[in-house]
């Protein structure tokens, strides 16, 4: 039915239009809307498609629209999943496509987009809900076979089992090759890039720090490549070879999971644009600032999220990517919310790369579909990563818990400050936050040693502390404060006791008053200087470790010299 | 030039080994083999003293080889590289010796540091420590 409605069967083949109808009406079809041409006008689930009223405007629309608009995202989503599947040859070839679709030339192309309707059943699948499995594939099924690339159905059945995690993994990386596809394989393009920023900031806050053996281990491990693949991307990307990625090495990393995953041979040496100087100086400044809001939504609870995209116009990706870090704790409903704060975003994102032509639109278009489908899929990921990243998600809930009346006050900048700037490790908790020093008032804030007595002076100055403001007096809270800037100064006050609890909270409507971006900046400094402060904890205490160390040597070697001497006198 | 390099792990199991691939390369396994009781002879023997970075590298161990020499090297966990060099062209100075038995200690730390190996496990992923022992094995010949 889909077939006959978007043309292919008059067509003969898939084309790029009729690739595009098809799609969007099997993504009319899993939402349960009846397969027409009008549904393509529905705002289904991939809501940027713009279609027109014919049929054949919907196929002018689509060609017309090949840079920019739907049929890329679901293209480009269910090339992912066709990437997936496919041989190395055939991924080759389908590498070949996205660049061909902009270009509109069907005809070179029909064995790949014979091939796609494979995956946008599968893409389908991932953007709606996994139930809609048997729908797209029987949908798919007409499609393929009369194409008859049978191997490659079979390919999609088992991977169509596969963990949402796996796919949504492998379809978020799949884009970004596609993107970069037309340049060279092993550029990463700005979208590619502002994922991967994402993706480290969700694994480690702190934008400049380093992502642990570990934790990477168990990240890249879910791409689900082999061990030794995973080995040797390891070491073409962890160029100083200390154990631990710096972002632009995570970036060359991931971006080499993402070319293997989609077909390609890891390449022998790392190639110059994955070097990570070249990275580095890639990086724009803002990115950094932008990675500092993220972390701020991140931590900030989902409803929060929306706010927290008006206050960050240029980091629609980020915030999406930021979106399901939080997510953990979100139902499904908070992914809708996030979706649709998600699509506004992404028009910003879109009216931001003017860029090249082609590219840029096909370029807008597969960040939109990457971060569409990234929120269902990163919202998985989150999941499956909680175990690297248990530390700060406990806490976030404690902050919300422990204080629930300045919670209500400070929503948006409490939680995230906490959550955003906790450093994984327990044991940061006794050391204040020096750096924080900021906020005299806050200095007045409870420490995490003393509880409600400081609020009494919190409540008078804190201003911008309010946001930072912890609420003093639980002593979960002493985990957090040092993500709340203001505990260095706080330290030195002595609290007086509970009522002061009472009094805080009057002065905390005031402060909401304050200007967010204000608190923003605050908070971003608050933060820096917090990881400044854990990395330095972290660096005292192994320092201090090698230190006993060196002492039982010396004793040691005391206690040998002491056996010697009588020997010697003797 | 070394003929054959091998890398031992702390409860003499072979990590990783590798020689020239001329004839008799069973004998180098053999000479390696050997080796190591020399190589836990020379461990024990230090005793008190304290190991440090000077003491990892035990020198010639079996000196009444014809030409094959062999050279342990050891690391803080008792990890050993046994090398077998051949003399017949030149004969290699002691501090090259030490300088290719720090260049594999830094492969080998390099290694280490993929969190995807897990130690124990045969070296056999890392094309980074492949290539540098090759570039050893050949450089001399």
């Amino acid at each position: 039915q889909i077939t006959e409605l978007c043309g292919a069967k008059r067509v003969g083949y898939f084309g790029p239009t009729q690739f595009y109808i098809a799609l969007k009406l099997i993504a009319a079809a899993q939402s349960g809307l009846p397969v027409r041409i009008e549904s393509i006008k529905c705002e289904l689930p991939l809501p940027r498609f713009m279609m027109s009223k014919t049929d054949s405007d919907i196929r002018f629309a689509n060609s017309a629209e090949l840079h920019g608009t739907k049929a890329q995202i679901p293209y480009l989503i269910s090339e992912k999943n066709t990437f997936k599947r496919m041989d190395d040859e055939d991924k080759q070839q389908e590498t070949q496509s996205p660049t061909m679709s902009p270009l509109a030339s069907p005809p070179s192309s029909p064995p790949h987009y014979q091939r796609v309707p494979l995956s946008h059943g599968y893409s389908k699948l991932r953007s709606s809900t996994e139930q809609m499995h048997p729908a797209p594939y029987e949908a798919r099924q007409p499609l393929v076979q009369p194409e008859g690339p049978s191997s490659g159905n079979q390919g999609t059945k088992p991977p169509r089992h596969q963990a949402s995690l796996i796919r949504s993994f492998s379809v978020e990386r799949e884009p970004q090759d596609n993107s970069n596809y037309p340049d060279e394989p092993w550029r990463i393009t700005e979208e590619q890039r502002e994922y991967y920023v994402n993706q480290f900031r969700s694994l480690q806050p702190d934008p400049s720090s380093f992502i642990s053996g570990s934790v990477a281990k168990n990240f890249f491990t879910k791409s689900k490549l082999s061990i030794p693949e995973l080995s040797y991307i390891w070491e073409l990307s962890d160029a100083d070879c200390d154990g631990a990625l710096t972002l632009p090495e995570f970036c060359a990393a991931f971006h080499l999971i993402v070319a293997r995953k989609n077909g390609y041979p890891l390449p022998e040496g790392l190639p110059p644009t994955l070097q990570p100087e070249y990275l580095q100086a890639a990086f724009p400044k803002p990115k950094w600032e932008c990675a500092l809001f993220d972390s701020y939504s991140e931590s900030m609870p989902a409803n929060q999220q929306p706010h927290d995209l008006n206050r960050m116009e240029k980091l629609s990706i980020k915030d999406v990517a930021d979106f399901p870090v939080s997510t953990e704790d979100m139902t499904g409903d908070d992914k809708q919310a996030l979706k649709s704060t998600m699509d506004e975003a992404l028009p910003k994102d879109t009216s931001e790369d003017p860029a090249t032509p082609k590219d840029s639109n096909s370029l807008k278009a597969r960040p939109r579909s990457r971060s569409y489908s990234s929120t269902s899929i990163e919202e998985a990921m989150k999941r499956g990563e909680d175990p690297p990243t248990p530390p700060p998600r406990p806490q976030k809930t404690h902050s919300r818990a422990s204080s629930l009346d300045l919670n209500k006050v400070f929503q948006p900048s409490v939680p995230a400050t906490k959550s955003g700037l906790l450093p994984p490790p327990p044991a940061l908790p006794p050391r204040p936050c020096p750096s924080q020093s900021e906020q005299a008032s806050e200095a007045e804030l409870h420490p995490q040693l003393n509880r409600a007595p400081s609020q009494a002076a919190e409540s008078s100055p804190t201003k911008k502390d309010t946001p930072y403001s912890q609420p003093p007096s639980k002593p979960i809270r002493r985990k957090l404060r040092p993500e709340n800037q203001a505990t260095e100064n706080q330290e030195p006050s002595t609290t007086v006791g509970g009522p002061a609890s009472v009094a805080t909270v009057k002065p905390h409507p005031i402060v909401q008053k304050q200007s967010s971006k204000q608190k923003k900046a605050i908070q971003t400094a608050i933060r820096k200087n917090k990881e400044a402060n854990a990395v330095l904890a972290r660096l005292n205490s192994e320092l201090q470790q090698q230190l006993k160390e060196v002492h039982q040597e010396r004793i040691a070697l005391e206690n040998q010299l002491e056996q010697l001497r009588p020997v010697t006198v003797l | 030039m070394a003929v054959c390099v091998a890398v031992i792990a702390k409860e003499n199991y072979p990590l990783y080994i590798r020689s020239v691939p001329t004839e008799n390369e069973l004998k180098f396994h053999y000479m390696v083999h050997t080796s190591l009781d020399v190589v836990d002879e020379k461990i024990s023997a230090m005793g008190k003293a304290l190991v440090d970075q000077r003491e990892l590298y035990l020198g010639l161990l079996y000196p009444t080889e014809d030409y094959k020499k062999r050279y342990g090297y050891v690391t803080n966990s008792k990890v050993k590289f046994v090398m077998v060099v051949d003399s017949s062209n030149t004969a290699l100075r002691d501090n090259e010796i030490r300088s290719m038995f720090r260049k594999l200690h830094n492969s080998y730390t390099d290694v280490m540091c993929n969190p995807f190996y897990n130690p124990g496990d045969r070296i056999q992923s890392s094309r980074a420590f492949d290539s540098m022992v090759t570039s050893m094995m050949i450089q001399v010949c």
